[in-house]
């Protein structure tokens, strides 16, 4: 076990210097000229120019550039903009929005997607289960521009105005955890559909397996031949999925940080991309790949806890 | 010892009907059918099987892939998947109560405890995910609520027995860490472990080398003869029979056709396709010379011919075998044949 975890996190290395030298690069290649920019339709003064050229290393060769930033990043520095603030500053606030939105999708998506994956896959080829398959379907053809509004419409306004109710909030992250709700779930729809559908078969299949033959014929109750020996066996692409969905959930949720006005990575992203605020983007992107690696490095190291065969190689 | 169908000529069951034992044999199958249900119809896996079990004896259940002999096994165990399997008719007694007639807790209560079994590939029938001594230790924690100290115990006593070395430091190791010969080993102590009165043992020999089947054989043979369990032995292997059965069952088309004391069947089949069975195996005194083949293949389950169902492939075929299916027809008090012409097939000439 001890040698696989060292193993598994000395991975972590070249993917970061790989994905960051990647990012630097996409970015650096980006046409257009920052600095001109920023003056608008006017002419920059040339000593401006040259002072901000000589500031941002803009004159040097990519390889000096990037290893400038990589040098900050590894002290925690995400490098400023070019208007002069810093990007860490910039970035923590609108993280700690992202993280919680994701979060809450996340454990939506393991709670309602595993709970029905779960209920179908023990009624399979019944009434109950063709229902959840056709639920997912629709759930994952509507998109979130639709889900969004109508959960707003519904739960945030008519649902006040009918019962008086005010409990979910539709706009912006003044309310704790429950500003989190509609949003979470919103973006955690096709996920929870996608969830449901890999429960339902893995765990269909599994209950097929040899072992659980064997754990019948050794006469063992219901509850246990599936608690414990099909689960164990099902969690393990289950767990991968949910690892996986952690980043994409945190970089892909501009739609649904822009109907619920959350100020999250994924706005900030946007707007960066538009501004041209190459050291933001460059900033956020190494980020979430970092969100993404780490999230990995979680489900590498609990598939060894789930399955032994992994832990021995 | 009594045959399969038992010792007296009014125990002998009629096709279709199941005659009561009077001493109540460990167990009786009668006139079992078992169907699946698939897109293109009904597949008959099972059409009437009879067969009778004492205590202490081991029945070699032989057939190839897809003859029914696993099926009838699963039927017993009840362990079938249904649907899509469906029991259509039968009766299933062990000692003397009909097991397809019990409520699914009280079949539990006689799986694992009562009648275990065991399967072809060790690898695949573990669980991956828990340790061999968790594995074998549950059959005393779940059934006898024996704690884990305990169970663990007695994981490593049962471990011993099947001879797997080091039993004591191997406890916490998982299935991929084994041989085959030794996973296998670990099947049959957790098949073992609360003294069954009857083992089923589904190929427990096909997966492995064949110095390790021979062990494998042994030890089953052994520990049968230790506890004086009744023994069905699903295999395919005519050269596994010989030396652990007391008697065989051959099967063809979901039924048996031939059954018989092991030598008897060996010496003189009475039964074509038994006959063929034996006339196949390679031996050392007709070295250089061709195998025999049965040329032909298995009959299709959901399309089974009318008539007897291995007539396409019999060398003794006339004309009304495509027609009328032969009865079980009794030779003698422990043998019988589902061939019309099993004089010929005895007499070993061609008809």
């Amino acid at each position: 076990m001890g040698r696989y975890v060292i193993r598994r996190l000395l991975q972590v290395i070249p993917v970061l210097l790989g994905a960051t030298f990647l990012i630097f690069s996409v970015v650096f290649a980006l046409p257009g000229d920052p600095i001109a920019s920023m003056a608008g339709d006017k002419r920059m003064p040339p000593h401006i120019v040259a002072e901000l050229t000589e500031r941002y290393h803009l004159d040097d060769p990519f390889l000096v550039q990037y290893w400038h930033y990589l040098s900050g990043l590894l002290q925690g520095d995400f490098g400023e903009t070019f208007a002069g603030g810093g990007v860490s500053e910039i970035i923590a606030g609108k993280f700690q929005v992202s993280l919680n939105l994701a979060l809450t999708a996340l454990v939506m998506e393991t709670v309602v997607g595993v709970g029905l994956g779960f209920y179908a896959a023990l009624r399979r080829g019944r009434a109950q289960d063709t229902l959840v398959l056709a639920a997912t379907l629709l759930l994952i053809s509507v998109p979130t521009l639709v889900t969004g509004f109508v959960l707003q419409l519904l739960l945030g306004v008519e649902l006040k105005r009918s019962t008086g109710i005010d409990f979910f909030p539709i706009s912006g992250a003044f309310d704790g955890w429950r500003s989190y709700l509609l949003p979470g779930f919103v973006l955690a729809g096709t996920s929870i559909a996608y969830l449901t559908r890999l429960t339902r078969t893995t765990l269909a299949e599994t209950l097929r397996a040899d072992y659980v033959r064997t754990a019948v014929a050794k006469g063992l109750p219901r509850r246990r031949i599936v608690g414990r020996h099909a689960l164990r066996n099902a969690l393990i692409p289950v767990v991968t999925y949910l690892g996986a969905d952690l980043g994409t959930l945190m970089g892909s949720a501009v739609i649904t940080e822009t109907i619920f006005n959350l100020p999250g990575l994924g706005q900030e992203l946007f707007r960066s991309i538009y501004e041209r605020q190459q050291p933001v983007v460059v900033g956020i992107v190494t980020l979430l790949v970092l969100v993404y690696v780490l999230a990995n490095l979680v489900v590498d190291l609990l598939y060894a806890v789930l399955d032994p065969r992994i832990r021995y190689e | 010892m009594t045959g399969i169908t038992g010792g007296t000529p009014s125990m002998l069951p009629a096709w279709g009907g199941g005659a009561v034992p009077r001493n109540e044999p460990l167990l009786a199958v009668e006139d079992l059918h078992v169907e699946f249900a698939t897109r293109q119809g009904a597949v008959k896996a099972v059409n009437g099987v009879d067969y009778t079990l004492e205590a202490g004896e081991t029945l070699a259940v032989l057939g190839e892939s897809g003859s029914g002999k696993s099926v009838t096994a699963q039927a017993i165990m009840g362990i079938l998947d249904t649907p899509p399997a469906r029991v259509t008719r039968g009766r299933v007694l062990f000692r003397g109560t009909d097991l397809l007639g019990l409520s699914e807790e009280n079949r539990a209560r006689v799986r694992g405890r009562r009648i275990a079994m065991i399967f072809q590939d060790a690898l695949s029938a573990l669980n991956p995910v828990f340790t061999v001594g968790w594995q074998i230790g549950e059959m005393f924690r779940v059934h006898q609520g024996a704690s884990r100290r305990d169970a663990e115990r007695r994981a490593v006593e049962l471990m011993d027995r099947v001879r797997i070395p080091g039993a004591a430091r191997r406890l916490h190791d998982y299935p991929h860490q084994f041989s085959g010969g030794m996973r296998q080993r670990i099947m049959i102590a957790m098949a073992v472990a609360l003294e069954p009165e009857l083992l089923i043992a589904d190929e427990p020999t096909t997966a492995l080398d064949v110095t390790v089947q021979a062990q494998i054989m042994e030890l089953l043979t052994e520990i049968q003869r230790e506890s004086g369990m009744g023994m069905i032995l699903i295999t395919h292997d005519l050269g596994v029979v010989a030396d652990a059965a007391d008697k065989i069952a051959v099967m063809y088309g979901g039924r048996i056709v031939e059954h018989a004391l092991v030598h008897d069947a060996y010496r003189a089949p009475a039964h074509p396709y038994t006959r063929g069975l034996l006339d196949s195996i390679p031996r050392i005194d007709r070295k250089g010379r061709e195998l025999h083949a049965i040329t032909g293949l298995p009959p299709n389950l959901l399309d089974m011919p009318p008539g007897c169902s291995f007539a396409p492939r019999c060398p003794y075929r006339q004309g009304d075998c495509a027609v009328e299916a032969p009865p079980l027809h009794r030779i003698g008090p422990t043998r019988g044949s589902a061939c019309h012409y099993w004089r010929e097939v005895l007499d070993g000439s061609h008809g």
